[in-house]
């Protein structure tokens, strides 16, 4: 039997158990804050929602249905004007996402592992095209063999699609990073895809405490989209057409330098964002880096762990910190050179294998930004939790023990290591 | 019908593309905007049409004109409905946008079949219109579904032992019509007012329709470009392509069936076919003629007409 899982209305967010409350924090913030306990799944949903989005086109696929299943609800109670188109595919659903981005709509949509796959030519249409759509990705593994749960295989498939790309830890950073998407991508400046990464069932179907802002605030800070450029009969123009070679490359470089500039709004919305609701965003989240010798660097729900973990080492007097990334593209080089400055040994931890590669995508990122700035800072790539496999702290206790021992000798054994795998 | 002295002059197809002359799909898409009423959008599959309009940084669109990627027109053109509604709803926009989604039989009846079925299902506002050369033109004359059977193709060659294409082409306007959709038309080229009257209706029709119009190809159906049209016309009176309506799932001749021209006098006049008329495919010519005619009797009986 159908349940639904609390419900969100316009006094605020009712969770499943008990009452919403209101919290009014300390400090510098504005608004009104929602303490609610809600899934990551239904974080984005419902930050979608207050988003005010103007079209939702999407297919369903495990572990990202939470996120159609609830904007539904919206839809069928009346508590959104979206139009909600029911593709009958991913391919579609991005299809129809950048159809109504051209027309000028504020558009959303969620996918996830072979989803995702199957939109790959339309993601690259979406950012050539510069659709300002903005797209949840519930990470999850590839096929085969077929596999529901968390890993990044998905999104790291699609790296090169021209998308901004974050990564949010758990169901707060979600919603905070799904309001932030609409205000990256919609920029005048900007106008490119943003996905926002969720880890599949370790953030998307966890239930957290959490803490939403009110619809005025979201209004406030995220007014309606001015489309830059889009199909309009009383001023018709004609786009998407053929470009040969004396043309291509330029429009293609033209792109790469959007991206690249679009990280400068990515750290001011994320600021804006920082004095709205105390929460502030950016590239992303260092921990106890300074005088560290030894750190740890990833993506989304793992840096959590690994930020807990790195505290209990410190608590021992062990000289750790830990770097989670919010930005992975474009990938935020010059900040990531600062951050990681002084560090001996830095550990990558990838969750996805980049077939034949020296190394996982992540850590190839790392590497090629310390390269050739003379940094003499030692570099470990370890693949971890694919298929859903747990990451427990002892195994990032383990990871940390072994970047301390590479800072302490200088010595690199194992070039790439695969954790918890039965080999 | 609508008579070549009412049609509207304003070309909305611009001169100066780089289609070949003769060009069926151009001269269907230059009729087919002459049906419009009002603001329209034009979604635009990859093909011919899209290449040779388009090319950086010219344009042949006097109207909104967008396209995407082979096979999602009819996805592309359902968000942009969604899109205008929804800013309607905000009063950020006014009035109603025509939307026209475009592709060949490629990017219709193989690759694009099931995002035209999604829309169709879906019940958009959109007219489907699919200009059908009969092969993967674009790429160099592949086969498609659309293909008929005995057409060589680059990849259906007429062999020593295989005659060209094997199997049918698709029941593409019962396919489209099975949908429970209002309005889905056959057209062709050869016989302009029947197909922008159908056009037309298909434009005013609320909700999806779908315009089938035959587009001969001089480059792959090797034909003189001059013959176009008259191949187009030879088509239907062949009974090869019936052009008919089917609407809300009732089927009505465009033409009044008279005497059949024999199939040879069209095969004839296309390198495509010329394999058949050797003495060693007879047995193909003759099932094909077969073929042919079955279907043409089913249609009538269909539309209620009497077979002769």
């Amino acid at each position: 039997m159908y349940r639904k899982r609390g419900k969100f209305t316009s006094e605020g967010i009712i969770p499943y158990s008990g009452e919403g409350t209101t919290v009014t924090i300390e400090g510098p913030t504005v608004c009104t804050q929602i303490g609610c306990a809600y899934t990551g799944d239904e974080a984005v949903a419902y930050a979608a929602k207050q988003c005010k989005v103007d079209v939702v086109a999407a297919y369903p696929i495990t572990p990202q249905t939470i996120i159609v299943e609830r904007f539904s609800d919206y839809v069928a109670d009346g508590e959104v004007d979206t139009k909600y188109l029911y593709a009958e595919s991913e391919h579609s659903a991005m299809s129809a996402c950048a159809g109504s981005s051209l027309g000028g709509a504020r558009v959303f949509t969620a996918t996830a592992s072979q989803g995702l796959a199957l939109m790959h030519e339309v993601l690259y249409l979406a950012s050539g095209l510069r659709c300002p759509i903005v797209m949840a990705v519930v990470n999850r593994a590839l096929s085969a063999p077929i596999n529901i749960h968390g890993d990044h295989s998905d999104m790291m498939g699609s790296r090169d699609c021209g998308w901004i790309q974050l990564y949010a830890e758990n169901a707060q950073e979600s919603y905070d990073l799904t309001i932030q998407a609409f205000k990256i991508a919609e920029d005048k400046t900007v106008q490119l895809p943003v996905a926002v990464n969720l880890d599949g069932f370790t953030v998307s179907h966890a239930t957290e405490s959490m803490r939403a802002i009110a619809d005025e605030d979201v209004d406030r800070f995220l007014p309606r989209r001015k489309a830059v450029f889009k199909l309009d009969p009383t001023s018709p123009i004609s786009v998407g057409g053929m470009a040969l070679p004396e043309y291509y490359y330029e429009i293609k470089r033209q792109q790469e330098e959007a991206l690249h500039l679009s990280k400068d709004v990515v750290n001011r919305v994320g600021k804006e964002y920082g004095e709205l609701t105390g929460r502030r965003y950016g590239f992303m989240e260092t921990y106890s880096l300074k005088d560290a010798d030894a750190a740890i660097v990833c993506l989304g729900s793992t840096s959590g762990t690994v930020r807990s973990v790195a505290k209990q080492l410190r608590a021992k007097g062990k000289r750790v910190g830990s770097i989670k990334l919010w930005l992975y593209r474009p990938f935020p080089t010059e900040e990531f050179l600062s951050a990681v400055e002084g560090l001996k040994a830095l550990t990558v931890m990838d969750r996805a294998i980049s077939f034949g590669a020296p190394y996982g995508a992540l850590c190839s990122d790392v590497s090629s930004t310390l390269q050739n700035t003379g940094s003499e800072i030692k570099v470990l790539n370890m693949i971890y939790g694919l298929g859903g496999r747990d990451t427990p702290p002892s195994t990032i206790q383990q990871a940390f023990e072994d970047t301390l021992q590479v800072a302490k000798t200088g010595e690199v054994k194992e070039r790439i290591k695969f954790l918890d795998v039965r080999e | 019908m609508v008579a070549l002295k009412d049609l509207s002059t304003d070309e909305l197809y611009a001169p100066g593309h780089r289609l070949c002359a003769g060009c069926g799909p151009s001269i269907s898409v230059r009729m087919a905007l002459k049906a419009t009423r009002g603001p329209t959008v034009v979604v635009n599959a990859t093909g011919c049409i899209e290449v040779s309009t388009t090319i950086f940084p010219y344009t042949a669109w006097r109207i909104p004109w967008v396209h995407t990627l082979f096979e999602n027109a009819a996805a592309v053109a359902g968000g942009l409905e969604y899109a205008y509604e929804a800013l309607e709803k905000q009063g950020e926009r006014k009035g109603k946008v025509d939307i026209v989604a475009l592709g060949g039989d490629g990017g219709t009846f193989d690759i694009g079949i099931q995002a035209l079925s999604g829309m169709l299902e879906r019940g958009h506002d959109i007219v489907y219109l699919c200009y059908d050369n009969e092969a993967y033109m674009n790429t160099g004359i592949q086969r498609s579904g659309a293909t008929p059977r005995g057409a060589a193709t680059t990849t259906t060659p007429a062999g020593k032992v295989i005659p060209g294409k094997r199997g049918r082409k698709k029941d593409f306007a019962a396919i489209c019509a099975a949908h429970g959709i209002s309005y889905t038309a056959t057209a062709s080229i050869g016989f302009f007012s029947d197909y922008i009257d159908k056009m037309k209706k298909a434009i005013e029709v609320d909700g999806p329709a779908v315009i089938h119009v035959l587009t001969p190809c001089p480059l792959g159906w090797r034909s003189n470009p001059a013959d176009t049209i008259k191949l187009a016309k030879m088509a239907v009176q062949t009974g090869l392509f019936p052009i008919y309506e089917i609407v809300d799932g009732r089927y009505k001749l465009s033409l009044k069936p008279g005497k059949l021209v024999p199939i040879e006098e069209y095969f004839k006049l296309q390198g495509r076919f010329s394999h058949l008329l050797k003495p060693e495919f007879k047995d193909e010519l003759e099932a094909i003629k077969r073929e042919v005619e079955d279907n043409y009797r089913r249609i009538l009986s269909l539309a209620g007409e009497q077979v002769a």
